[in-house]
């Protein structure tokens, strides 16, 4: 099947859907791939670079759109643009389409009778991973908007003692700990600032601190997880407490990152007018969700308002501002995706409903509307029940008690008494010396460390032979089988001396540093 | 030569042992610690032989057959042999024991040397003697069979095992009345001989039931054992350096079986009652076993592709390990990949092969540096850390439900948290249980990886293609 991919046509879209080293891969599926020219040159990505990896490159566009049976695009196609209109019958489309924002989008692919994917609706499986550009683009965001922060951001990220005096390392809190949030998280730390985040989902906390910031708590019980790992709506009380904390916060952080969203819902108000006026004169706040709405009251999309001395970026374009980026691992997800749907790899596509991923990711089927998918059955992160009963098997601590001992030596005192009043004296002396080498080997064999365990053992072994002596005072008797017994006892303890320290030395030679 | 002076040497050579087993307490020192340990016994020896009045050619020739014998053994065995070569030594030890004891009781000098009391108190180091050294030389024969493959690993668990024990320690308590009492009339050796046949019978008994992952337990406590035996014999025959040696060996091997007890969180006695799981087991285990998931299998180029990507690398051996061989591949992997400047090293639990400090040793024959090599307790913390453990032939030690299922007959055992590093690789044959015969849930962890195949061959190709 043929592959087209068409020049992004939304003002400022740099981005590409392919990439020539994702089309070497789709060319290796079998598939034939086209490519409008100057689609790639925004990110970088020469039309000679996809000559060379065996792309054709076709001056028109219109070409494009009517040859081709599988369209790869990044922006849903535009209604007033005409795009829309280019495509017929059969041809799949897979791209971002936010069906659940565009109905009138898309009613117009069904009506086109074509079959369209949404790469924004891939469930967010494990298997599915790969092929999830939401994360891929959250993951730029995220990036991006400290880089954006920086650059409207008067001071160093990172603390330093200099000659010219001190600098103290920025404060930077991140609302919102998903894909985008962390990979904030990562960035501000990486410029070393200071970093905290907030997130309504608990069991995020461990992931905001493997990246070594601080997670801000609130002191309130309530489950923030919803299905597909996404946040739900909150209760009032839950708002008001969480408010407070940004109140708070916004006094004494320099930079606010706000990346929280709830799916198919206007994005929640976190950030309020006067959260903003109290804020330190030339903070920064980047909204992350200015396109649903914002986090912040002020915020507007693609613009950067500056109010209170406050820069507030709302820009919309982020993962499109590191085009190069954002265009080869979209173009990965798309290759992924791709890859699975043409299980043959014989370059073509089947559109299979048994297919999870597939499924959740068409939209609409032969001209017909098949969203929404029936719901994911899988959050990315377990929910807290499940984990309940993996607790650690508690070990069984019994507690010193004061009797046990005074029992142990009671009993023990009685029985050496006991001993003591029958046993003649010289048993006795013996019996000393034999306790007193049980304690001696105790406290000698706890040094010994669990490496040589083994050696241990053999020279144990050696020199339990010593009962070697035993034999060699019997073998002068002047009874013959005494004699032979005890030669024979010779033998075999000289086989295990001998033997025990030998392989104890041809052991410990080995132990080489 | 004077009696003082035997008894000095004697001390000496009880210092000297005492040395031998302390410098064990690091490599650095253990060299000289053998050292000390063999003039010790030369001290003893030849202290000895200038009482021996008769009968020197007979000695010397057993000496001489004997120590050449241990030398070639010692100089033979491979190091993956080195559980059934100390069951083996155990056993000597063993019937060395039992003879001796014999050649005392049939002294004739005995009844004057000692009477009443005495004579009783005698009479019972001798059977005492005699039936500790029975049962280590009968178990320890058991043992090696098992270790060498030649008996089958599984516990025999006859029916009433528990009842029949205890039939066995009232029969050897009645035959020592008996004995004691026909000794005293100078006669006793039927009583002896029938005791001798059921220690041997209780020996072979007791480690039958004992299963394959239990040997290391097995193994020290027949060490202790063969100490406990020349500690009797040593009060048998009135001396002191018998004595001090053999409760010095005699605890040692009880503490080693302490430490192998409590690193498989399992009462001793219940090791000693045989049957691994066989009290809990039944329920849980069929539970446990059903299918828990699907397991990712990798081939050789894509974990040496992983190898090579990582930082740190903490490799699990277990006597899969040994069985395949695979000690010299594992070093030859490490050097290449420490060469990279990746941080390799050991994670060795306490139960790992079939005697304490096995995978030590193995690994020191390849050459592994023994710094790189750690206890479990020093590395079980830093597995967050590590982006791929490898798990070569271990099965039970590397089982999170020991942690997680209260039910499982290994729950609480210590165990090594391999599946906290980002990528586990386990190297295993075929998806079969381990020793207790559990299901592993560590092989459907999503962060885990298979590559089947014998370890050595798996190992050889991912050399290849680092």
């Amino acid at each position: 099947m043929k592959i087209g991919v068409p020049k992004e046509v939304h003002v400022g879209e740099k981005r590409v859907a392919t990439t020539p080293e994702a089309a070497k891969q789709l060319i290796k599926l079998g598939f034939e791939v086209a490519i409008e020219a100057g689609a790639g040159s925004a990110a970088h990505y020469s039309d000679a670079s996809y000559v060379e990896a065996g792309v054709t490159v076709v001056k028109n566009s219109h070409e494009i759109w009517t040859e081709s049976d599988i369209i790869l695009k990044v922006r849903a196609p535009e209604l007033n643009k005409g795009e829309i209109d280019l495509l017929h019958e059969k041809q799949i489309l897979i791209t971002f389409l936010w069906p659940a924002q565009n109905p009138e989008l898309l009613q117009k692919l069904a009506e086109k009778k074509v079959t369209a994917l949404a790469m924004d609706s891939i469930p967010r499986i494990s298997r599915a991973q790969k092929m999830d550009a939401l994360s891929s683009m959250a993951n730029i965001a995220g990036y991006r908007a400290i880089v954006e922060a920086a650059q409207h951001f008067g001071r160093f990220f990172t603390g330093q003692i200099t000659a010219a005096g001190k600098i103290p390392p920025a404060k930077v809190m991140v609302i919102g700990a998903g894909v985008a949030g962390l990979s904030a998280i990562g960035a501000a730390k990486s410029m070393g600032a200071i970093v905290r985040a907030f997130d309504t989902r608990p069991e995020v906390k461990e992931q905001v601190e493997s990246m070594d910031a601080e997670f801000l708590e609130l002191d309130f019980e309530e489950e923030g997880s919803g299905t597909g790992g996404y946040a739900k709506v909150m209760s009032k009380e839950f708002i008001e407490a969480e408010m407070a904390l940004f109140a708070e916060q916004a006094k004494e952080v320099d930079i606010i990152i706000t990346t929280a969203l709830i799916p198919g819902k206007p994005a929640p108000e976190l950030i309020k007018e006067e959260m903003v006026a109290s804020m330190k004169d030339g903070s920064v706040i980047v909204d992350l969700a200015a396109e649903q709405g914002g986090n912040c009251k002020l915020s507007q999309a693609n613009e950067v308002v500056q109010a209170y001395g406050v820069s507030i970026i709302g820009y919309t374009d982020l993962p499109s501002r590191l085009a190069g980026q954002s265009s080869q691992l979209y173009a990965t997800n798309l290759r992924h995706l791709l890859t699975d749907m043409c299980p043959e790899k014989d370059g073509n596509v089947i559109v299979d409903f048994d297919d999870e991923v597939v499924r959740g990711a068409t939209v609409v089927k032969d001209g017909e509307i098949t969203w929404p998918p029936p719901a994911p059955k899988l959050s990315a992160a377990p929910p807290k029940s499940a984990e309940k009963p993996a607790e650690p098997v508690k070990i069984k601590e019994e507690k010193p008690s004061v009797a046990g001992p005074f029992i142990t030596f009671g009993v023990g005192a009685l029985a050496l008494l006991g001993l003591g009043s029958v046993a003649p004296t010289s048993f006795m002396a013996h019996f000393t010396v034999f306790v007193l080498a049980c304690f001696v080997g105790y406290m000698v064999i706890w040094n010994v460390k669990a490496a040589l365990h083994t050696p241990l053992m053999s020279v144990t072994n050696a020199i339990s032979s010593i009962i070697i002596i035993g034999a060699l005072l019997q073998i002068s008797s002047e009874e013959k089988v005494i004699v032979w017994v005890a030669g024979f006892a010779v033998l075999i303890t000289s086989i295990n001396i001998a033997g025990g320290f030998g392989v104890t030395r041809r052991m410990l030679e080995m132990f080489r540093r | 030569m004077s009696e003082g002076i035997v008894t000095a040497s004697y001390i000496g050579a009880t210092i000297l042992f005492i040395l031998a087993l302390g410098g064990l307490s690091n490599q650095e020192t253990a060299r000289r610690g053998n050292l000390f340990g063999m003039i010790g016994m030369a001290v003893a020896l030849l202290a000895t032989m200038f009482a021996v009045t008769a009968n020197l050619e007979i000695l010397i020739v057993g000496m001489l057959i004997g120590a050449s014998i241990g030398l070639v053994l010692a100089k033979r065995v491979q190091m993956t042999q080195m559980p059934e070569l100390v069951a083996m030594l155990h056993s000597f030890v063993g019937l060395a024991a039992v003879l001796v004891g014999f050649a005392n009781f049939m002294d004739p000098g005995r009844l004057q040397h000692f009477t009443g009391v005495e004579l009783t108190i005698h009479d019972v180091e001798t059977y005492l003697g005699i039936l500790i050294g029975a049962i280590t030389l009968s178990g320890s024969v058991i043992a090696f069979g098992k270790l060498s493959g030649k008996i089958g690993g599984n516990p025999m668990l006859i029916p009433g095992r528990h009842w029949f024990n205890l039939g066995l320690l009232l029969g050897s308590i009645y035959f020592c009345v008996v004995f004691v009492e026909q000794s005293a009339a100078g006669g006793g050796l039927n009583p002896l001989l029938i005791m001798t046949g059921i220690a041997l019978l209780f020996g072979i008994h007791m480690v039958m039931a004992i299963g394959g992952a239990d040997m290391p337990v097995v193994v020290s406590m027949l060490n202790s054992y063969s100490g406990w035996a020349a500690a009797a014999t040593g009060f048998m025959l009135n001396n002191d350096l018998l004595i001090v040696t053999g409760a010095l060996v005699g605890s040692s091997g009880a503490i080693l079986s302490y430490i192998m007890c409590q690193a498989m969180n399992r009462k001793f006695l219940a090791v000693i009652a045989g049957g691994f799981g066989t009290t809990t087991g039944g329920g849980s285990s069929s539970a446990s076993a059903e299918e828990q998931g699907e397991v990712v299998a990798l081939q050789a180029p894509e974990v040496a592709n992983l190898l090579a990507d990582s930082k740190e690398i903490m490799i699990i051996p277990g006597y899969g390990m040994a069985v395949a061989q695979a000690q010299h591949i594992v070093n030859e992997i490490t050097k290449t990949l420490r060469s990279k400047k990746i941080n390799v090293r050991f994670g060795i639990h306490p139960v790992a092969g079939r005697m304490p400090g096995h995978m030590n040793v193995l690994l020191a024959e390849a050459k592994v540096p023994y710094d790189i090599v750690f206890e479990m307790d020093e590395i079980n913390d830093d597995f967050p850390d590590i982006d791929v453990s490898i798990v070569i032939g271990a099965n039970d030690i590397v089982n999170p439900s020991a942690q997680t299922d209260p039910d499982s007959p290994i729950a609480g055992m210590p165990v090594m948290e391999c599946w906290k590093s980002k990528t586990t690789i386990v190297l295993k044959r075929s998806m079969a249980t381990g020793y207790a015969g559990v299901q592993n849930p560590l092989f459907f962890k999503e962060n885990t990886r298979m590559l089947f195949g014998d370890a050595r061959a798996s190992l050889d190709e991912v050399f290849k293609n680092l």
